[in-house]
This record gives C-alpha cells, sequence and structure tokens, in this order.
C-alpha cells in the first residue's frame, strides 16, 4: 500500500508541482551547505576579523552578509548556523515520530482501557502551553547541554503525531487483513509492526515534514528569549536574538539568520503540504482509494474533497504554529 | 447538553489537576533548593529552621497536598523579584494579555473566514491563488521575526507608532481623547502581528474545510436550484465549513497563548508572557511556574468554550 502511493507519486509528477520541487531542491542544498560548511565558509567559525575597524561594518564583497558585533563574517556564521538549527530541528522531529508513533499504536492496538487513559494523558499535555512549559523548564535547568535540548523538544513535540497515528491505526484495525491475521493467530506485536505500522507511515511522514519547520521556530524562538542554544554554540535564532538587540542600525546581522529561518520553514511547508497532496489517502476520493492515478484530475480541484469532516477532531492540529 | 457540559467540565478540572501535578513534580525534580544559600552569614541552623517554617521538612505528600489547595485558592506564592503575591502580579497583568489575545482573535476571525470565502469562491483565478501562497508565506513566518519587522518597518523607517509599552511616558498628562488615541496607537502594532500571523492559519483550514464541503449533496442541490457561486460558498458550504474553525479555535489557543510571549516580549507589552520572560532571568520560580499553570487554565477554558460552542452549533455532538 504504502510502496504502491510512492509509485504513485513517482508516476504522477503532476502533483508534485514546481513550487514543491523547489523547496526540496533548496532544502538539499541547504544540508549540503551545513554538512559541507567548514568547506564552502569563507572564514573560520567564531573568527573575529579586525574587531576595531570591522565590527557591524555593513554587507561588501568580502563580508556578503555584513560583519557581527565581533567583527565576525554573517554568511559564515549563518553557515555554520545551520548545522545547529537544522541538526537540532531535524533530530527532535524524528524522536516526535518515534515515540509519537508508538504511543499512537500503542493506544488503537490495546484499546478500551488503556486507550482511554492514554488519551486522557494526551488532553493533559495538549492543554500546556508547549512554549510557556519549555520556557519553565529551560528556566529550571540552565544551562541546558544541546542533546538535552533536542531531547527536550523530541519529547515535548509528539502529541499531534500519536493523534493522528491511533486515529489511523484505528481504521485499519478494522480492514478484513488485520481481522485475517488475528485469525491466522499473530500476537498482537505482530499486528502493531506488521500490519498497523506500515499503514500509518503515511501521515507520520506527512506530519514529520511539516514538524522540522515548526521546531525551527521553536528553537529559534526559545534561543530568541535566551534560553535556547547558547554560546559558543550558535542556532540561527541565538544570532537573531544578539543581533535584535541593536537590529536598527545593524539590520543584516539579523536579517540573514531571519531569512534563512523562513526560507527554511517555507520550504518544509510547501514540501509537506505537497506530500500530503500527494500521498494521503484521505485526500483520495474515497472510492478509488489504491487505484492509482484514478485521482489526477479532481484533486487539482478540490484537495481533500473525501476528507470527512467530523473523522478526526485533531486533524487541524497536526500543523499549529 | 446540560449534561454534556457537565462532563465536559469534569473533564477539564482533571486535566486542570494533572497539569498542577505535572508542575509540582517538575518544581521538585528540579536541582536546587530555596535555602541553598552559599553564604557564610546563613547558617546551617537558620538554613533548617526556614526549611521548617517554610514546610519544606514535610514528607513530600503533605506537601502535595498543601500546594494543591493553595493552587486551588489562586495562591501561588511570593514573586521575589515584583516584590508582591503573585497572585497580585497575575491579576495585573492577565488582562491586558486578554485583551490583546481577544482583539486579534476577533479581527482573525472576521478576516481570516471572509478570505478562506474569497479563496474558494474565486479559486480559478490567479488572484486567489495569489491570496494563497500569501497565506502559507505568513503562516510560515516566526512571530517574534515578523514582530521585530513590523517594529523595524512601523516604528524605526516609517516612525508613525509607537515601538512597545502600553501606553506613552506622558500618558498620565494628556487630556481625555489624546490618551484614548494614545493607548489605541500603543495597540496597533501588537495587535496587528497577532491578527496577521493568525489570520494567515486560520484562512488555510477555512479553505480546506470549505473545499471540503463542496462534493457534498446539498451543495450539489443549491447549484441545481440555481444559487451562485457566492451564494454556494458564502451560506451553503460556509455554514457546514464553520464548525471545524470553532475546534480549530480552542486547538490554537495553546499556540496563541506561546505566539503572546514572543509578541509581548517583541513589544514590551507588560502582560504575562512579557512577565514570564522577565521571570526566568531573575530565577522567579514561582511566578514562572503561575504564569504556566494559569495559562494552562486559560487554554483549559478556550478548549471547554470551543467544545461548548461546537455542541451548540452541531445538533449531531450532542448525542454522543
Amino acid at each position: 500500500m504504502f510502496a504502491e502511493r510512492i509509485a504513485t507519486l513517482r508516476s504522477g509528477t503532476r502533483r508534485f508541482d514546481a513550487g514543491a520541487r523547489a523547496a526540496l531542491v533548496l532544502l538539499l542544498a541547504m544540508y549540503a551547505a551545513a554538512l559541507l560548511a567548514p568547506v564552502i565558509a569563507p572564514y573560520a567559525q567564531s573568527e573575529q576579523v579586525d574587531i576595531v575597524r570591522m565590527a557591524n561594518h555593513a554587507p561588501t564583497l568580502a563580508h556578503p552578509f555584513g560583519t557581527d558585533r565581533f567583527s565576525r563574517d554573517v554568511l559564515t556564521r549563518v553557515l555554520y548556523g545551520a548545522r545547529v538549527s537544522l541538526s537540532i530541528a531535524t533530530i527532535a522531529v524524528l524522536v516526535a515520530a518515534v515515540v509519537g508513533t508508538m504511543y499512537g499504536l500503542v493506544a488503537a492496538a490495546f484499546g478500551g482501557v488503556v486507550d482511554t487513559l492514554l488519551m486522557r494523558l494526551l488532553d493533559t499535555m495538549l492543554a500546556i502551553p508547549k512554549v510557556l512549559l519549555l520556557v519553565a523548564v529551560l528556566a529550571l535547568w540552565s544551562p541546558m547541554p544541546l542533546w538535552a535540548l533536542v531531547l527536550l523538544l523530541g519529547l515535548t513535540g509528539w502529541f499531534d503525531v500519536s493523534r493522528l497515528v491511533r486515529a489511523e491505526a484505528l481504521v485499519v484495525r478494522e480492514r478484513e487483513f488485520v481481522l485475517a491475521a488475528h485469525a491466522l493467530g499473530a500476537g498482537r506485536r505482530r499486528v502493531m509492526f506488521r500490519h498497523l505500522l506500515p499503514n500509518v507511515l503515511v501521515p507520520v511522514i506527512v506530519t514529520t515534514t511539516l514538524g522540522i519547520g515548526n521546531v525551527i521556530v521553536l528553537e529559534a524562538g526559545l534561543s530568541f528569549i535566551g534560553i535556547g542554544v547558547r554560546e559558543p554554540n550558535a542556532s540561527w535564532g541565538t544570532m537573531f536574538y544578539e543581533a535584535s538587540e541593536a537590529f536598527a542600525g545593524t539590520w543584516w546581522a539579523a536579517l540573514f539568520p531571519g531569512v534563512a529561518i523562513v526560507t527554511t520553514v517555507l520550504c518544509f511547508n510547501v514540501l509537506g503540504d505537497a506530500l500530503r497532496a500527494a500521498l494521503d489517502p484521505r485526500q483520495l476520493p474515497s472510492a478509488s482509494v489504491g487505484t492509482r492515478g484514478a485521482a489526477a484530475t479532481s484533486i487539482d480541484v478540490f484537495p481533500g474533497a473525501a476528507r470527512n469532516l467530523h473523522s478526526d477532531g485533531g486533524d487541524p492540529s497536526r500543523s499549529l504554529p | 447538553m446540560r449534561r454534556f457540559v457537565a462532563v465536559r467540565s469534569v473533564h477539564a478540572i482533571v486535566v486542570l489537576w494533572l497539569v498542577a501535578t505535572v508542575a509540582f513534580f517538575l518544581i521538585h525534580a528540579a536541582p536546587g533548593d530555596p535555602f541553598l544559600f552559599e553564604s557564610d552569614r546563613v547558617r546551617a541552623d537558620v538554613r533548617a529552621q526556614l526549611r521548617e517554617r517554610f514546610g519544606y521538612d514535610r514528607p513530600i505528600v503533605e506537601q502535595y497536598g498543601r500546594y494543591l489547595l493553595n493552587v486551588a485558592r489562586g495562591e501561588f506564592g511570593y514573586s521575589h523579584s515584583l516584590h508582591v503575591p503573585v497572585r497580585e502580579a497575575i491579576t495585573e497583568r492577565l488582562p491586558r494579555t486578554l485583551l490583546l489575545m481577544g482583539l486579534g482573535m476577533g479581527l482573525s476571525f472576521l478576516l481570516g473566514i471572509r478570505l478562506g470565502v474569497y479563496e474558494v469562491r474565486h479559486r480559478f483565478t490567479w488572484r486567489a491563488r495569489v491570496a494563497n501562497r500569501a497565506s502559507l508565506l505568513m503562516y510560515s513566518l516566526p512571530d517574534f521575526w515578523f514582530a521585530i519587522m513590523m517594529l523595524l518597518v512601523f516604528a524605526y523607517w516609517l516612525p508613525v507608532l509607537p515601538a512597545g509599552q502600553m501606553v506613552d511616558v506622558l500618558h498620565d498628562y494628556m487630556s481625555p481623547g489624546r490618551a484614548a488615541w494614545d493607548r489605541v496607537q500603543h495597540l496597533i502594532l501588537p495587535v496587528g502581528t497577532f491578527t496577521l500571523m493568525f489570520t494567515a492559519f486560520l484562512t488555510r483550514y477555512q479553505r480546506a474545510a470549505l473545499l471540503d464541503t463542496l462534493p457534498a449533496d446539498y451543495v450539489r442541490t443549491a447549484r441545481a436550484k440555481g444559487v451562485d457561486e457566492r451564494g454556494v460558498v458564502g451560506r451553503h458550504a460556509l455554514r457546514n465549513a464553520i464548525l471545524p474553525i470553532i475546534t480549530l479555535a480552542g486547538l490554537a489557543f495553546p499556540a496563541l497563548v506561546g505566539g503572546a510571549v514572543f509578541v509581548e516580549k517583541v513589544f514590551s507589552w507588560p502582560g504575562l508572557g512579557l512577565m514570564a520572560v522577565n521571570a526566568i532571568t531573575v530565577r522567579d520560580y514561582p511566578l514562572v511556574l503561575a504564569a504556566v499553570l494559569v495559562s494552562a487554565g486559560m487554554v483549559v477554558l478556550g478548549n471547554l468554550l470551543a467544545d461548548v460552542a461546537y455542541a451548540f452549533a452541531d445538533p449531531r455532538v450532542r448525542v454522543r
């Protein structure tokens, strides 16, 4: 089923439009730039060029993005910042995806009291405003090492995923092939991993893609109020925070890290939307789920046409800012 | 209906209790101790006396019980940075945050629903496509970044609006009319930022919800009757597509509270969010935790209201 949809994506390139492809290319370029930062960056990581004459210097040919107040090249710092921002967001979202998928699967596979309890617990965690919870935890345990921050962002980011996975798995659970597996004597664990898991992967992939953008913004926001990534590590948010104190005079030091954040987030959102349109089974007219290609014409006009309005209350929350 | 509200209220109270419990164990798991002075002037026996006086020597179950009672009565302790009881600090700042959020949400609903209808009604034109791309772009902008850019443009490059705070320094000396205008001026940027961010979000979902209803039978019936596109989208489809937006408002509440933190920080708006951020820098834990608890309470209340509004608007939900 999953492979089939990937195949649909390959053949039906019409639905993966130019914008989405451009976003994908741009993102790959950013990851490459982050990986190759030591090679392509024009200066060393925290090199201070000339603190007396070159501090807060406007963009020139030698420094296309200008320099910051310690006379460090902003372009170099944006490239190294990409390493921090992108790796934090990517790892945190992967942690969230794994935890959320397991939680949702367990809730759906066990059902009954287990399901009710797990869902009540989830409601509680969703009721705590994430930003303020992170603010409180980061304030109590400051300064927090980078790996702990990643783990914290991951462990507070899986709630939406688990809701989606549960909703999806509850539907799949009633399908004939799962009943057949049960009848053949498959244990709960086998059903969970062999039959339910492959069928809930699509929404997980879509939410994860959209989630990376959200985590980049969240991490940048926390760094912006001074409790996220701290020196000597600098994410785009940290750079923006440092520069924003005097942004009016030295706009370049704040603008370029900001543009990096916005571009990345926009690309992930465009890509996530395109993936959802291309992969999400609920986007296909219900009569033709699984019959590849049949969807193409109506989809472009009415994305999400077949989605049942009341089927899952958790749906809109999947990509809250 | 009454039964539905009662059941949902009990759920809400259980959730609040769990939130308070999480907060309690968070404080206790945190490193350090309120009386862990590294000072020669505080002797060990004085420290022990202080611990006893504030009840830190009691068993943890008893501390937990007392804490729950205090939270239930709205007693959150004393803020050492503001030198007032935490309750006072909160009651002073909460209305300011609510003003910001209320205005922002109200305007966003007006704008977001209209824009969603517009995008669907003209869905085959380039104008709607531009509007759609614009809302995706707005939706992708980090709130603090957008707020700073607004500040840069409207307070620095074109100095037409004040850069922050709630009122001007000379507010108390102004004539009543001038003072009122001063308040409005200070509201424009923070409320505007809030509104634009939330509108982009609502527009996207209103559009998706409207498109979802278009294949429905009653839409086809309306078309068959000869209702024009404006009537089909704006009346027949919208009536049903407004429901998911109600739930969405409840679900978006935590994100809005989070957004308030950044907007208040950038515009120095003296509300709950700015208070929480400032409390971190001076390690005023009772204040931070009270901010978390109060905003969690706001979220729970928001969800409850959204549920009730939904049940009020859609009779099918009540039966469940």
